[in-house]
């Protein structure tokens, strides 16, 4: 019996990290050395004459050279996107829009193997989770709403719903395929066109996208993707002939934007930072809780908007959550994201890693306890273990700041409403948990929590049909379902 | 943690969410089982089989194959395990263990009027301790799954501790019958009840009722073991019996088995398979793994 000195109790998971290595094939897929811009339907050279090179975080290794779009460049997409604009696409009778869509979601299905390689290739998530997650919900959203482009009059009855025009969308770098899917296709869905910058770090589905959106033979300009850092998001952002800014990012980045567009008649949706609150009654069923919680944090390494960053734990069951939760810890395989077995995968980039590290550092230096599983990190490449940490205070760091990665603030609660106060008090508000068995208890929760999503009973479940977005700092609008439409459509009666 | 014995209040509920476990239990399927993990656990797997028959028409000969085959599972395979037991009932329990010798491989017995276990608790006490004095290692009891919905717990809680002493020295299996339990948090509140009663192992099922043994039930029954061990520091073994006829879904169990209750638990002695047609689906991959090629059902027998 595995019973220590101090007699406490510990089972023992080493082999259950180690199995023999089970690597998905890089040759599925192709990479070319060099990406241009995809602009009215054909991919140029820059007019920067710039290329930036984009690695694989799990290994350091160059991937490829992606173009570094300019104004010069930018002006070019928004105005190939305002030809198409006005000349075929808002035009177009809204059931042939559709076809479009549905080709575009059906390609992106038939190449999913290829997608789901390029993304963990180019970002680090693991290959189960591109697999089985990002691709496949990125091919529902363009299903989805290629349905809604020919029924507008029903999803606003009695109103006219007339598209905007030029939607310039920034995305992030921690769902770059899915994002581009859930920027795009709504937009293309009420008759915009689009210009779509994705991160500078992972660029790389994005641009195989607008592979798939040539082979759809879409009528040029209507989907533009351009890459480039953030001199490209701003130049797309100031660009006087764009309508609309559809962003997902950093808090900080959504601010900047904010006062860029104020004063012009730009509309914009915002989808920014979180600290969510994941909440666990002592009447929860524990063990679905604690899976609960290591799916909302530890979910793509935690770079999730929406993870569930903070833990509340009813006093009564404290201790037990705790204990299931190191457990299933050491059971985690961190490693190679092209391993079919890895459950975390590399930090996105080094940039990244620093700040987790940061926070690492902060916490402990906060006074809270630390535990680390006990796997063993590859020697190259960018990993980060993940940690929970106990003895934490609302007043601590690293419960209030958002990190960004496979860090988790772990405190203790009473009462029902002193933990709706706790929950409520960041200045975030994008997504929170509820564990409990009691129906009741989950509707007085909803209905006080602040944030745009709120699970109960499960944790980071996405479904085209089911809006997202935040309140507070965590940004405004939302996407998916039919309010995902009001954000690319103006009504005029 | 530190270990205590006091006995739950068993008329608390228990809570399980049938959406988590059972997502819970998937993920365990989608570990890819590839060479030296994959032979390792194929082996074990075999070395876990309780070989059963039970059937009405089970005669001496039938038993006599069935220990031979134990013993033999593919002698063309140097170095193959045995597997952990032969289960049959008690009527048959002299025949196997005199077929066993000294093997290694335990006799594993029914009782307890298997499988549905109506009958009065002597005829039950009476029926363990024919199969003991028999030369029986394990026990596998019922329990009263009636008295159990009626929600008589100690009622259940009596047996399976007065079936326990009527044991001696043979370990106690005690099956749930999930399928006639059929929610989760039924079988998590039957596990409790059995394993604070006196269980050595908790098993799903006779294998008479369908649903049987599956993975998300299991899995219950595995975290059940877990806070028990967590609680009193002594570790209790499982037994998944029924519809388990694949090599594929042995190692998705292994795996769950891995995950939960970690490497001590990774024996015969602390997990075992009821199933009769498993081992050859096992022998048939390892043979595959060896020569690359699927050879046909008719290379590996049938006892």
């Amino acid at each position: 019996m595995a019973k220590a000195k101090n007699n406490t109790l510990k089972l023992k998971f080493d082999s259950a990290r180690n199995l023999a290595p089970a690597p998905e094939s890089k040759s599925a897929a192709k990479i070319d050395p060099q990406y241009d811009l995809f602009i009215n339907g054909k991919f140029e050279k820059p007019a920067s004459k710039e290329y930036f090179a984009s690695i694989n975080p799990a290994t350091e290794e160059k991937l490829s050279m992606i173009a570094e779009a300019n104004a010069a460049d930018v002006n070019k997409a928004v105005k190939a996107a305002r030809a198409a604009y006005d000349k075929t696409w808002k035009k177009m009778p809204p059931a042939e829009r559709a076809k479009y869509i549905y080709r575009i979601a059906r390609m992106i299905q038939e190449r999913a193997r290829e997608f789901a390689i390029i993304e963990t290739l180019d970002g680090g998530k693991p290959i189960r989770e591109s697999r089985d997650f990002d691709v496949p919900t990125a091919a529902n959203h363009f299903f989805y709403y290629a349905g809604w482009a020919d029924k507008l009059e029903y999803a606003f009855p009695n109103r006219r719903a007339e598209p905007l025009g030029i939607a310039g969308q920034i995305i992030p770098w921690n769902f770059p395929l899915l994002m581009a899917a859930w920027k795009i296709a709504p937009a293309l869905a009420c008759g915009n066109t689009v210009v779509l910058k994705p991160a500078e770090n992972t660029s790389l589905t994005a641009l195989k996208l607008a592979e798939i959106i040539q082979e759809a033979d879409l009528p040029p300009g209507v989907v533009n993707i351009i890459t480039g850092g953030g001199a490209t998001g701003a130049a797309i952002v100031n660009h006087p002939d764009v309508n609309k800014i559809a962003f997902t990012g950093s808090t900080e980045v959504g601010k900047i934007i904010q006062r860029a567009i104020a004063g012009t008649d730009k509309k914009a949706t915002l989808e920014l930072g979180g600290k969510a609150a994941n909440i666990i009654f002592d009447d929860a069923p524990l063990d679905q809780a604690v899976e609960g919680v290591i799916n909302g944090i530890f979910f793509n390494q935690g770079h999730v908007c929406c993870a569930g960053s903070r833990l509340y734990v009813q006093e009564s069951v404290f201790a037990a959550v705790v204990r299931k939760l190191k457990d299933r810890l050491e059971t985690l395989i961190v490693g190679d994201p092209m391993d079919k077995n890895t459950d975390i995968g590399a930090i996105n980039s080094r940039e990244q890693l620093n700040i987790i590290n940061k926070y690492i550092k902060i916490g402990q230096q906060e006074g809270a306890d630390m535990y680390q599983s006990s796997a063993n990190l590859p020697r190259k490449g960018f990993y980060c273990r993940p940690t929970i940490f106990t003895n934490v205070a609302q007043s601590s760091r690293i419960a209030q700041e958002e990190i960004f990665g496979p860090v988790l603030a772990i405190q203790s609660f009473r009462t029902d409403d002193e933990v709706i106060e706790k929950a409520n008090n960041s200045p975030y508000g994008l997504s929170a948990g509820v564990w409990t068995d009691k129906g009741s208890k989950i509707f007085n929760l909803t209905t006080k929590l602040r944030a745009g999503v709120i699970w109960a009973n499960t944790f980071n479940k996405f479904d085209p049909t089911s809006p997202f977005g935040g309140y507070k700092e965590s940004g405004y609008g939302r996407e998916g379902g039919l309010h995902g439409l009001s954000a690319y459509i103006n009504l005029t009666k | 943690m530190i270990a205590t014995k006091t006995i739950p209040d068993f008329s608390i509920p228990v809570h399980v969410d049938q959406v988590g476990i059972e997502e819970r239990a998937s993920r365990f399927t989608k570990r890819s089982i590839k060479n030296e993990t994959k032979i390792n656990g194929l082996l074990l797997a075999l070395n876990m089989i309780d070989l059963t028959t039970l059937e009405g028409k089970d005669t001496a000969g039938k038993v006599k194959q069935l220990c031979y085959k134990a013993q033999h599972l593919h002698d063309s395979y140097p170095g193959l395990p045995t597997v952990a037991a032969i289960c049959v009932y008690p009527s048959m329990v002299k025949t196997a263990k005199l077929a066993l010798g000294d093997s290694g491989i335990k006799v594993a017995s029914v009782a307890t009027a298997f499988p549905s276990g109506q009958a009065p608790r002597d005829v039950k006490i009476r029926d363990t301790k024919f199969a003991v004095q028999n030369g029986a290692d394990e026990v596998d009891m019922v329990i009263s799954r009636g008295k159990f919905l009626e929600g008589e717990y100690n009622f259940v809680f009596d047996e399976i501790a007065t079936i326990k002493e009527a044991c001696g020295d043979a370990r106690l299996k005690v099956i749930l019958e999930t399928g006639e339990l059929v929610t989760y948090d039924k079988v998590r509140k039957a596990s409790d009840i059995a394993m604070y009663a006196g269980a050595d192992f908790i098993k799903t099922s006779t294998g008479k009722i369908s649903p049987a043994a599956t993975m998300p039930v299991t899995l219950v029954m595995l975290e059940a073991i877990r806070d028990f061990y967590y609680k009193t520091g002594k570790k209790i073994a499982m037994k998944p019996a029924g519809g388990i006829s694949k090599a594929k879904l042995a190692l998705h169990y292994l795996v769950m088995l891995n995950e939960v209750l970690g490497e001590d638990w990774m024996t015969n002695e602390w997990f075992r398979f009821g199933a009769s047609s498993l081992a050859n689906d096992i022998l048939m991959q390892l043979m595959k793994q060896k020569t690359g090629v699927y050879q046909s059902a008719n290379y590996f027998s049938i006892d």
